[in-house]
């Protein structure tokens, strides 16, 4: 028998608080990362070590929720450090490792066979052919896709494979195809996919000069900003640059994925991942995004045919968004 | 060591991309590859018109091979894929795992610079599944290649990104279309107004980036001209570069000059100045920041010697 369809609100931790935020509030199952660069979100002062990874395990299965592991950076140089996470998730309990690595993914497949795979969207799957490479090869279970398809494109896809889907619902925007993008070594000389980074903390620096508080990564001047602007965090692909004399956002404006519009078509295609952006961000963030969307996800579910999105939610997840600016990026065909 | 021209990153009009090929033909380079690999809008050429160019170029003496799209997206461009890795004739370079998918255990392929492939486990894999050559990722160091060249697979040729604008994110936005205000559905291709893409420069004129429709690429020109020792030493097969809309067979030139020790990679990379479109970078090749330029100590005396 086929198991029941359930749409799975995956949250982000990045701490043990943030983890039993997200399973108090409502996550379905939650996704963390180690403390150095076997991830991408190697940041100071984030993730688990080997001994609150386990409490956390511990934590959400007694609420019945489920812990995935993040290895998604590809390894250069020392593999054990990479291989021995993946063991420790093992013997750790964990519901499944998401990994971008093909290296990885066989040493896992043939290691620990019992170990649930999920391809990280660093990864770069964006269409069918892609995602079944990786299930014959690998035999992953679940893919979670770039932020770069139309809708209609991911239901073109999903249609094309066997293979569980999670896609990105709220949070940072990567215009970029995730695992093609080295803008960030290019200035920092780290980027996600080699140190799990992009546009690191210690690259950047603020200035306050006569024409205005500049902020620099690695010296490179990513935006200069008015008395009356609001200052963003230096990510280089949200900076203003000049094209031919014109000074704009040449690639993207500073603001954050919210697809709370969409849920009746994720339902109706069956995806069967939401995934927060954010294991960055405070617990409080963590708690605050996973009620909203528990509670759109199980309106949406007992009605989908009369769900709106209402705008107390709106209104909560606009207060906490990067440049408090929601768009449906890609999602929505004329952003491209 | 051989010399490869990779595909034309550009959007080019079909006269100026046939008399490019017509001078590549009598070009110094071993290796051409020919397609489409960035955006999937680009028509002007259909696979029957690359195989053409495919077939007057291998008459010149050039191994061929065709490129396909990084960014795969929809069924239409799957179609194109199949069709590509079904020619029957030339050897294909996947850039994406859906043409890894469709080619392995039939065709020997090359695997492309997109595939991010980081270690020798994958690596091993790779060539397992058909794989003969393989184009190491922009970002790579000397020091991450030396280990994946000491425990590399028998056959198997190592390509390196050694010329050109780096081609560093793709995007399904299009940043043309962007600059022009116009959707990407209705882009008018005004990306063919730029054959060599458009500068990016920080809000105080530092040349930053290039936009080329979805793709970013790197304003700066990575060279490592200068770095010949170094990939002799590891082993490299093949040095890949990266067309421009200028100077691209005299680029070329110049390289086999220096790969035959015809000309220092000093003099060459002087030489080189009045031909790239911007100043040039090396960082990646030593494991630092791309966009950064190191100088070595010959350099350094060349250039003391001539003030």
């Amino acid at each position: 028998m086929q198991p029941e369809y359930k749409l799975d609100l995956v949250s982000p931790a990045g701490s043990l608080p943030a983890l039993k935020a997200a399973v108090d509030n409502g996550a379905d199952c939650v996704y963390l990362g180690l403390r150095d660069e076997t991830n991408a979100r190697n940041f100071t002062g984030l993730n688990f070590d080997a001994g609150n990874m386990r409490s956390g395990v511990e934590y959400a299965h007694a609420k019945g929720a489920k812990v995935y592991l993040a290895l998604n950076t590809y390894p250069t140089g020392d593999w054990g450090r990479w291989k021995n996470a993946i063991d420790l998730a093992a013997d750790n309990g964990m519901d499944a490792l998401i990994l971008a690595d093909p290296g990885l993914m066989h040493y896992a497949m043939k290691t620990h066979p019992q170990l649930h795979l999920h391809l990280s969207v660093q990864g770069s799957a964006t269409n069918y052919e892609a995602i079944n490479f990786y299930r014959e090869h690998f035999g992953i279970i679940r893919a979670v896709l770039p932020r770069v398809l139309s809708f209609a494109q991911v239901e073109e896809l999903a249609a094309g494979t066997e293979v569980e889907l999670e896609l990105f619902g709220f949070g940072g925007l990567c215009v970029m195809a995730e695992g093609r993008c080295s803008l960030s070594s290019y200035v920092t000389g780290e980027s996600p996919n080699n140190c799990g980074v992009c546009s690191p903390p210690k690259a950047v620096r603020w200035q306050k000069t006569a024409k205005g508080l500049e902020s620099r990564l690695n010296g490179v001047l990513i935006d200069r900003y008015a008395d009356d602007e609001n200052a963003g965090y230096p990510t280089l692909c949200k900076g203003r640059f000049e094209v031919e004399g014109e000074t704009y956002y040449a690639m993207e404006e500073p603001t954050s994925l919210n697809t709370l519009e969409l849920l009746p078509d994720l339902l109706r295609v069956k995806i069967r991942g939401l995934k927060i952006e954010g294991r960055q961000r405070s617990p409080a963030y963590v708690a605050q995004v996973t009620r909203v969307w528990r509670e759109a996800i199980d309106l949406c579910v007992r009605n989908p045919k009369s769900f709106s999105v209402r705008p107390a939610w709106t209104a909560a997840l606009g207060k906490i968004s990067e440049g408090q600016q929601h768009t449906l990026g890609a999602y929505h065909r004329p952003w491209k | 060591m051989k010399l490869s021209l990779g595909p034309i990153l550009y959007y080019w009009t079909r006269e100026k991309l046939q008399a490019f090929y017509e001078e590549i033909a009598t070009a110094p380079v071993d290796i051409v590859y020919l397609g489409e690999t960035v955006c999937s809008r680009r028509h002007i050429m259909r696979l029957g018109d690359w195989i053409e160019l495919a077939n007057m170029l291998s008459g010149a003496g050039k191994k061929v091979v065709l490129s396909t799209l990084t960014l795969i997206e929809s069924e239409s461009d799957l179609k194109t894929l199949r069709k590509i890795a079904e020619n029957g004739e030339f050897a294909v370079e996947a850039n994406d795992m859906g043409a890894v998918h469709l080619l392995a255990g039939r065709v020997p392929f090359i695997a492309g610079p997109y595939l991010n492939i980081y270690n020798p486990q994958t690596l091993s894999m790779i060539a397992g599944l058909g794989a003969q050559r393989w184009v190491i990722p922009a970002e790579m160091s000397r020091d991450v290649l030396q280990p994946l060249q000491q425990s590399r697979p028998a056959e198997m040729e190592t390509e390196v990104f050694a010329y050109g604008r780096l081609p560093l994110a793709f995007s399904s936005r299009c940043f043309t279309a962007r600059f022009h205000n116009l959707p990407k559905d209705d882009c008018r291709f005004l990306c063919l107004d730029d054959p060599d893409g458009k500068t990016m420069r920080t809000r105080e004129g530092q040349p930053f980036l290039v936009i080329n429709g979805i793709q970013t690429q790197s304003a700066l020109v990575y060279n490592l001209i200068g770095e010949m020792g170094s990939l002799r030493d590891l082993g490299v097969d093949v040095l890949r570069i990266s067309p421009q809309s200028g100077h691209t067979a005299e680029i070329a030139g110049l390289f086999r000059d220096c790969m035959n020790h015809r000309i220092n990679p000093e003099l060459a990379l002087r030489q080189m100045g009045r031909l790239m479109p911007e100043a040039a970078c090396n960082g990646y090749w030593h494991g630092r920041a791309g966009l950064e330029q190191m100088v070595h100590a010959g350099e350094r005396s060349a250039a003391l010697a001539e003030i």
